[in-house]
C-alpha cells in the first residue's frame, strides 16, 4: 500500500530548496516563557537504543517496535537532503534528546490527575482544557483538545461525549495500544515509512500526536483540536497524527503549535496524515506559530513537516488551511492525493516572514482519479528580510480525466529587504486536464500607509490592517476559533517589519 | 483674539530638491470655511499633503499652527489624532478591508490615541448609519473594500463619511467636487455644510466657483506658484470664473 507511484513526489521534493535563516526579530514572541515541570527524558541522541526506549516508554506492541527499528535503518541508509542553497546550520542528531515527558503523570485518566503545572501553562497559551469551564460558556463553541507536550500527550478533552457517536479522539501511542488494527492499517500509508529524510527519522523515534477516528457517516460535532507544545531544551518534537474519516463522514481539526525561547535551534519533524473515504470530508487548519529565532540569529524551531492527505474514496474532499507565522524555517508543503474519483482538493495559506525567516512552503495536489478538483490560494507575506517562497505542485496522471486547478499566488512585499518567490510545477499527461494559475506580487505603497495614518492609524496598524486586508480570501477559511487569533498573530509577526 | 484654528507662517516646501510651497501664510480662524482655487500645478494638493504630514516633503521654512501649537514635529498619525483631515483628491484604494473595518479601526485608534474606550459595536453601527443615510451611502458600499471599484462619485461620498464620523478640528477638503455629478455635489455640499461648526474650520480647495454656490466660503484664497496671492470674499471666485487666472499671475510676478 505505502508505494504506489507518484513517480515525481520524490524528485520534487529532492527539488526543494530552503535557505539559511539566521535571526528574526521578534524579541516579542509572546509564547517565550518555560514551564519548569518535571521531566522524564531519554538519553541523549540518536541510536536503536534510544528507539527501543521510546517504544518501551510507551509501552507499545512488539509489531509497533519492529516498525519503528525497520524505519530507523532505513534511515541509517538515508542522508541529509543536501539540495541546493541550504545554509542552515548543521543540525546534530546526537546532540539532542528525543524523549521528554512530564514526570508527574504520563497517562491521566482525567483532567483532575494533571499536573496543575500543566494546566497553568496551557492556560498562558490560551488553550483552554478545562472542560467544565468550556461547557460553561454557552456562546463559546465546543471544542476537544488534545495538548501535546513535548513527547506526551498530557490530556485529551471531551473523549466521553465523542465515544458516544462512535468518534475516537486519543493520542497516538494509546491508539497504537488500544485500536492496533486501525493504525496498523492506515499508519504509513500516506505517508511512506521511506517518503524522505524527515518522514523516515520520525518514524523512528515519534513520540506522540493526535489519532482521530470518525466512523461511517458520523459528522463529528465540535471542533477536535490538538495543540504542541515543545519546553525541554534541546528536544526535537517528533509528532505524528492520523485522522481517518470513513464513508460520509465529516471532521474539522485545528492545530496550534508554540514553543518557548530557546539559544539553540530545534528540530520539529512531524507527519500528518489524513485518509478520506467515500463521500467523506476532513477539514485540517494548522495555525504555526513555532519560536521563530531571535534577532541576532540564535535559536528558532526548525520546521521540517509532511503533511499528507488521501482522498482516498470517490468525492471525497480534503483541505488544509495554513497560517505560518512562526519557526527560523519552514519547510511544509501539506498535501492532498486525489485518487477517489471526484475528489477535491483545497489549500489554504497564509504564510508570512520577518526578519530573517525562511518560508518555503506551498502544496502539492496529485490529480489520480477522473473528474478531480482541486483549489489553492496562498497568499504570502515577506517583511524585513526574510525570504517567502509558495512552491506548488499540480500534475494529473493518465486516468486523472477532467482534472481541474484553479491556483492562486498573491505575495505581498513590505520593505525592499525581502524576497516572495512563486515556483509552479506543472504537469498534466491528460489532455482533459485544466490547470489555472494565477500569481500577482504588490508592495504596500507609500500612499496606502499615509492614506491610513492620515486617519489615525499607526504605522503598525496601518501594515496589520493592510495585511488582514490582502489575506482575507484565506482567513474567511479558517473556524471562527482561530479567525481571531491569526488577526492577532499577524500584527505580533509583523510588527517591527516598518518604520 | 481666540487661538485660530490654523495658523500657516511663511510655509516653504520642497520635494527633490523642488520647491513647490513659496512662502505660505494663512490664517483660518474658529468655525470659517476658507476656499482656495489655483491653476492646475501651483501647489494645492502640495499645501494639503504638507498640512497633513506626508513624507516625501522637505520643510524648509515656516510653521504649520494648529489650536496654537506647531505640529511640524509629528507624524501624520499623531496629526490626524489632532485634528486634521484630509479628503483625498484620489482616494487610496485598500483591498480586502470591508470599508467598514477601516472605518472601525480608523475611529478606533484615534479614541485610543486620546486615551478614550473603544467605540462598542452597537454604538459604531449607529454612528455609521446616521452619517452614512445623509450621504446617501447604503451597507451594500460600507461592505465593500473601501475604494476598491468604487465610482468617483462613491470615492468621494466615502471621504466625507469618513470625515463626518471623525470630527475633525480641521477638514481640509482638496478638490471633493472633482467627478460628481449634480446631484452628488448635492448630496456631498449638504454632508459638508453638516459638519460645519463654530469649533471647526474648513480648507476647500476647488477648480469651480459652483461648489462655492453650496459650500459658501467665508474667504476666498488665489493660489498661485506655492503661495497665496490674493484673497478676498467670495465674490472673488465669481470674479475668477469670469477673467480666469492672468490678472493674479501678474501680481504674483
Ligand atoms: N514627487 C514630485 N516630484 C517632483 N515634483 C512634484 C512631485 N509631486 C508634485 N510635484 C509638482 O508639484 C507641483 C504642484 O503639484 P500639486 O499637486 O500640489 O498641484 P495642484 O495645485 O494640486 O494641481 P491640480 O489642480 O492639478 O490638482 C506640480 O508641478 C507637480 O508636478
Ligand atoms: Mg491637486
Amino acid at each position: 500500500m505505502a508505494d504506489y507511484d507518484i513517480p515525481t513526489l520524490k524528485e520534487e521534493i529532492d527539488r526543494e530548496t530552503v535557505e539559511s535563516v539566521l535571526a528574526l526579530d521578534v524579541d516579542k514572541y509572546k509564547y517565550g516563557f518555560e514551564t519548569d515541570i518535571e521531566s522524564d527524558m531519554a538519553p541523549k541522541g540518536l541510536s536503536e537504543d534510544t528507539v527501543r526506549f521510546i517504544s518501551a516508554k510507551k509501552n507499545e506492541p512488539q509489531w509497533m517496535l519492529d516498525w519503528r527499528l525497520e524505519a530507523y535503518r532505513r534511515f541509517l541508509t538515508m542522508t541529509e537532503p543536501t539540495w541546493a542553497k541550504v545554509h542552515y546550520p548543521q543540525i546534530d542528531l546526537q546532540d539532542m534528546y528525543y524523549y521528554a515527558a512530564p514526570k508527574s503523570s504520563p497517562a491521566p485518566k482525567s483532567l483532575d490527575e494533571v499536573d496543575p503545572a500543566l494546566i497553568a501553562m496551557y492556560d498562558k497559551l490560551g488553550v483552554p482544557l478545562k472542560e467544565r469551564e468550556i461547557l460553561a460558556g454557552v456562546e463559546r463553541p465546543k471544542v476537544a483538545v488534545d495538548a501535546v507536550m513535548d513527547s506526551v500527550s498530557v490530556v485529551t478533552t471531551f473523549r466521553e461525549e465523542l465515544a458516544k457517536v462512535g468518534i475516537i479522539f486519543c493520542s497516538i501511542s494509546e491508539a497504537i495500544r488500544e485500536y492496533p488494527e486501525l493504525v496498523q492499517k492506515y499508519l504509513a500509508s500516506v505517508v511512506p515509512v521511506s517518503d524522505n529524510y524527515y518522514a523516515t527519522l520520525n518514524s523512528a523515534v515519534f513520540t506522540d500526536g493526535s489519532f482521530v477516528y470518525i466512523p461511517k457517516g458520523v459528522r463529528c460535532p465540535m471542533e477536535l483540536s490538538t495543540y504542541f507544545r515543545i519546553n525541554e531544551k534541546k528536544t526535537g518534537q517528533f509528532e505524528r497524527t492520523l485522522i481517518i474519516a470513513e464513508a460520509d463522514s465529516y471532521v474539522s481539526y485545528l492545530e496550534g503549535c508554540t514553543a518557548p525561547m530557546r539559544d539553540e535551534a530545534q528540530l520539529h519533524a512531524a507527519v500528518v496524515e489524513l485518509v478520506a473515504l467515500d463521500n467523506a470530508e476532513i477539514k485540517y487548519s494548522t495555525v504555526q506559530n513555532w519560536y521563530p529565532g531571535d534577532k541576532d540569529g540564535k535559536g528558532g524551531i526548525y520546521n521540517f513537516v509532511t503533511k499528507r492527505g488521501d482522498c482516498r474514496g470517490v468525492n471525497s474532499k480534503i483541505s488544509w488551511t495554513q497560517v505560518e507565522t512562526g519557526s527560523a524555517i519552514t519547510w511544509k508543503y501539506p498535501s492532498c492525493i486525489l485518487r477517489g474519483d471526484g475528489s477535491r482538493g483545497e489549500f489554504y495559506s497564509i504564510a508570512i516572514s520577518n526578519g530573517y525567516q525562511q518560508v518555503d512552503s506551498g502544496t502539492k495536489m496529485l490529480h489520480l482519479g477522473k473528474n478531480t478538483s482541486s483549489r489553492i490560494i496562498a497568499k504570502g507575506i515577506a517583511a524585513g528580510f526574510s525570504d517567502n517562497t509558495y512552491r506548488g505542485q499540480v500534475s494529473a496522471h493518465a486516468k486523472a480525466k477532467n482534472a481541474r486547478n484553479f491556483t492562486q499566488c498573491d505575495s505581498l512585499l513590505i520593505g525592499d529587504k525581502c524576497g516572495a518567490h512563486t515556483v509552479p510545477y506543472i504537469e498534466s499527461r491528460n489532455g482533459t486536464a485544466v490547470f489555472e494559475h494565477e500569481a500577482t506580487t504588490s508592495k504596500i505603497s507609500d500612499d496606502q500607509m499615509f492614506y491610513c495614518q492620515q486617519r489615525g492609524l499607526s504605522e503598525e496598524d496601518a501594515v496589520a490592517l493592510i495585511v488582514n486586508g490582502f489575506v482575507r480570501d484565506v482567513l474567511q477559511h479558517l473556524p471562527m476559533e482561530f479567525m481571531v487569533e491569526t488577526q492577532k498573530l499577524i500584527s505580533i509577526s509583523l510588527e517591527g517589519s516598518v518604520g | 483674539m481666540t487661538t485660530p484654528i490654523l495658523e500657516i507662517r511663511n510655509l516653504h516646501a520642497r520635494i527633490e530638491e523642488r520647491e513647490i510651497l513659496k512662502g505660505v501664510n494663512l490664517t483660518i480662524p474658529a468655525g470659517q470655511v476658507h476656499a482656495i482655487m489655483g491653476r492646475n500645478g501651483s501647489g494645492k494638493s502640495t499645501l494639503s499633503y504638507v498640512l497633513a504630514g506626508k513624507e516625501d516633503y522637505e520643510i524648509t521654512e515656516g510653521e504649520i499652527l494648529l489650536n496654537g501649537e506647531n505640529i511640524l514635529e509629528m507624524d501624520p498619525a499623531e496629526r490626524a489624532v489632532a485634528g486634521i483631515f484630509l479628503a483625498f483628491q484620489y482616494p487610496i484604494e485598500i483591498p480586502g478591508v470591508a470599508t467598514m473595518t477601516f472605518l472601525k479601526a480608523a475611529m478606533n485608534a484615534q479614541r485610543k490615541a486620546r486615551g478614550e474606550s473603544e467605540l462598542s459595536t452597537p454604538d459604531f453601527m449607529r454612528a455609521v448609519k446616521e452619517a452614512g443615510a445623509q450621504l446617501n451611502i447604503d451597507s451594500d458600499m460600507l461592505k465593500r473594500p473601501l475604494n476598491v471599484g468604487f465610482s468617483g462619485g462613491e470615492k468621494k461620498r466615502a471621504e466625507i463619511l469618513q470625515m463626518a464620523l471623525l470630527k475633525p478640528a480641521l477638514c481640509v477638503l482638496d478638490e471633493t467636487d472633482s467627478g460628481l455629478d449634480i446631484d452628488a455635489l448635492q448630496v456631498v455640499s449638504k454632508g459638508v455644510n453638516a459638519l460645519r461648526d463654530a469649533n471647526r474650520s474648513m480648507l476647500v480647495i476647488t477648480h469651480y466657483q459652483r461648489l462655492l454656490n453650496h459650500i459658501v466660503p467665508d474667504v476666498v484664497h488665489v493660489f498661485s506658484d506655492g503661495r497665496i496671492v490674493e484673497s478676498g470674499d467670495k465674490d472673488l471666485a465669481l470674479q475668477l470664473e469670469a477673467k480666469g487666472y492672468a490678472d493674479f499671475d501678474a501680481t504674483a510676478a
